[in-house]
């Protein structure tokens, strides 16, 4: 019997999750979200707040760094994953984009993207018209499809990095940091895509990012993360508007702390960190 | 031409034949080390092992006689005639497979994530293990292996080449092992194999993207135990060919497990991630070890051959750390 998918049901729901690294460092201490059919979450925080960890307590890409989820739960399409394989989870359409890109270096662009369809055993000819489409969205890949990952652009290789992904025909993607090392422009660039491929493809995203402001306009959702904990939550809209939001993450005062001296602290300090 | 000239000709092809028998079994190195980082200190041991077991398949030999002779009293050697080479080759490719998956699941998945060093420690216990695993399946004894390739010296090479000396000069003709032929075509054909299967195969792609990135190739969905098991599957088809050629040249017996000592200066030569660098370190060695036993061994009294190819191993680790042909680190300006 076909199991019918609820298509209101959310299709990633995080539930109280623990986790720890290497038996002792306590990394995430009881984050919950959900990730609705079709939609974009924000994951946003400083570095070291957990972003990365939980996303890869999705991904279960954690045991190989030796971390593990200790409490709670993760629901994918309304199954636990827990003890799925990074590779049953790709299989089931939940694939992860790294932060930092992690392309193949000594592979070329078209190699890396065929990677991707690794775990696929739907036939060559669907596999070459992903291919094509994945070339439509990002026809600058297409371009430098013969040359060898390594060597082309930081913004070739995020691009590289998320093609490669869609190879896997996911249904969401947990994209982690898509804006680190980028020129605004290209950062733009990315997330257009991004809302593209969310709009057409009907790919969800979960994505971590330091970059609220950007983050912000493109999801349709938000968590704060701060130091393993969420601090905060909302509809994207409603967290840019949002008072503290504006003065921790958006680096604006909020009403009546406008002088300078009242936020002349922060914004040294933001300067030397970004 | 000249038969001091003619005798450096002789020197040098023999050399690369040599050479080409370093390499056989430097490419299992290579292959494992590229794919999982682990330096496979055991891959000697597994060419032994392969050719152990397929003596005894193609002589009939029961497998633990002795064990079984010693507990149960008996006294079997030999259950028939053996098996035909073809079916015992591809008997003992089997065995090498079922060794792969049996090391997969067994230590290799029990030690992800450690240090290389630990690895590397695993394989030294592997190396001992399989020896005396080897020994006590198939006994200590020294056996002849023969899997029907010519072997011996040529004739019709040694006529031709007896034929470019002046018809005065006191010259009999080069010799060359036609064992020694056979090992080149196979390595030649074994290499091109690989690399075609490496270049064009959705597995091949996988092994090399696990070679780059061991975390990306994670999150793509490829099983990092799969294709451990793949990779060690064949470095046992590499291993089973050089136990093949070094057994046919010079007996299946316990020292040529020490061959893997040969190979690390073909590794540190030619690069421990490339596969041509497996081949062309093994040539240089090969044809610099023959050509200073013949030439600078006589000023010093000989026996350079053994340690020559350590000399350029030590030379080249000072000047070109990662080989002639070792991956550079890619790095944009």
């Amino acid at each position: 019997m076909l199991q019918t998918v609820d298509e209101t049901a959310p299709i990633l729901r995080i539930n109280n999750i623990e986790v720890i690294y290497n038996h002792v460092v306590l990394v995430l201490k009881g984050v919950s979200l959900t990730v609705p059919r079709g939609g974009i979450v924000a994951i946003l925080g400083a570095n070291g707040a957990g972003k990365t960890t939980t996303l890869k307590a999705v991904s279960n890409l954690l045991k190989a760094e030796r971390g593990e989820v200790t409490k709670g739960n993760i629901q994918f399409e309304g199954h636990e994953i827990q003890e799925l394989s990074p590779s049953d989870l790709v299989k089931r359409g939940c694939i992860q984009v790294m932060e930092g890109r992690h392309c193949f270096g000594h592979l070329t662009v078209e190699e890396n993207l065929m990677t991707g369809a690794y775990t696929r055993g739907d036939g060559r000819a669907k596999i070459q018209d992903d291919l094509e489409m994945v070339y439509t969205y990002f026809p600058r890949l297409k371009e430098r499809r013969k040359s060898l990952a390594g060597y082309t652009s930081g913004g070739e290789q995020q691009m590289c990095a998320i093609g490669r992904a869609l190879m896997s025909r996911p249904s969401t993607i947990l994209l982690d940091e898509p804006s680190m090392g980028l020129a605004p422009q290209l950062v733009e660039e990315i997330f257009e895509i991004v809302k593209s491929l969310n709009e057409n493809e009907g790919v969800s995203f979960l994505l971590a990012e330091q970059n609220t402001n950007i983050a912000l306009r493109y999801a349709t959702y938000g968590y704060i993360l701060e130091s393993g904990r969420i601090v905060l939550d909302g509809v994207a809209s409603e967290l840019r508007e949002n008072e503290d939001v504006k003065e921790f993450y958006l680096g604006v005062g909020g009403e009546g702390r406008k002088s300078f001296r009242d936020v002349k602290h922060y914004k040294r300090r933001k300067r030397w960190l970004s | 031409m000249s038969p001091a000239f003619l005798n450096f000709i002789e020197i040098f092809i023999n050399g690369l034949m040599a050479g080409i028998m370093y390499s056989l079994v430097a490419l299992g190195f290579v292959l494992i080390f590229k794919a999982s980082g682990i330096f496979n200190f055991a891959q000697g041991v597994m060419a032994l092992f392969a050719a152990l077991t397929l003596v005894g398949l193609q002589t009939g030999q029961v497998p633990f006689s002795h064990l079984i002779n010693a507990i149960f009293g008996t006294d079997i050697h030999d259950w028939g005639p053996g098996l035909p080479t073809v079916l015992a080759i591809l008997l003992t490719m089997v065995v090498m497979i079922a060794l792969a998956w049996v090391l997969e699941k067994f230590v290799l998945n029990h030690l992800i994530n450690q240090e290389p060093i630990i690895l590397f420690m695993a394989t030294i216990g592997l190396a001992y293990f399989l020896e005396g695993f080897g020994d006590l399946m198939w006994g200590s004894d020294v056996k002849t292996l023969d899997v029907g390739l010519p072997s011996g010296g040529s004739f019709w090479w040694e006529d031709v080449t007896r034929a470019w000396a002046p018809e005065d000069a006191d010259y009999w003709g080069m010799y060359i092992d036609k064992l020694d032929i056979s090992a080149t075509i196979i390595a030649v054909v074994l290499v091109t194999a690989l690399s075609l299967f490496s270049q064009y195969t959705a597995t091949g792609r996988a092994l090399r993207a696990v070679a780059d990135d061991h975390q990306a190739a994670l999150s793509v969905g490829i099983s990092l135990r799969k294709i451990w098991v793949i990779v060690w599957s064949i470095a046992g088809f590499v291993a089973l060919v050089a136990g093949i050629m070094w057994g046919s040249k010079s007996g299946v017996q316990f020292s040529l497990s020490l061959i893997a000592l040969k190979a690390l200066p073909v590794l540190i030569l030619g690069g421990f991630t490339s596969i041509p660098g497996a081949i062309v370190g093994g040539l240089i060695i090969g044809v610099g070890e023959k050509l200073a036993e013949a030439y600078i061994g006589p000023m010093v009294g000989g026996a350079i051959e053994n340690w020559f190819a350590y000399v350029v191993a030590l030379a080249f680790l000072l000047f070109r750390p990662q080989g002639l042909f070792g991956d550079r680190i890619i790095e944009r300006i």
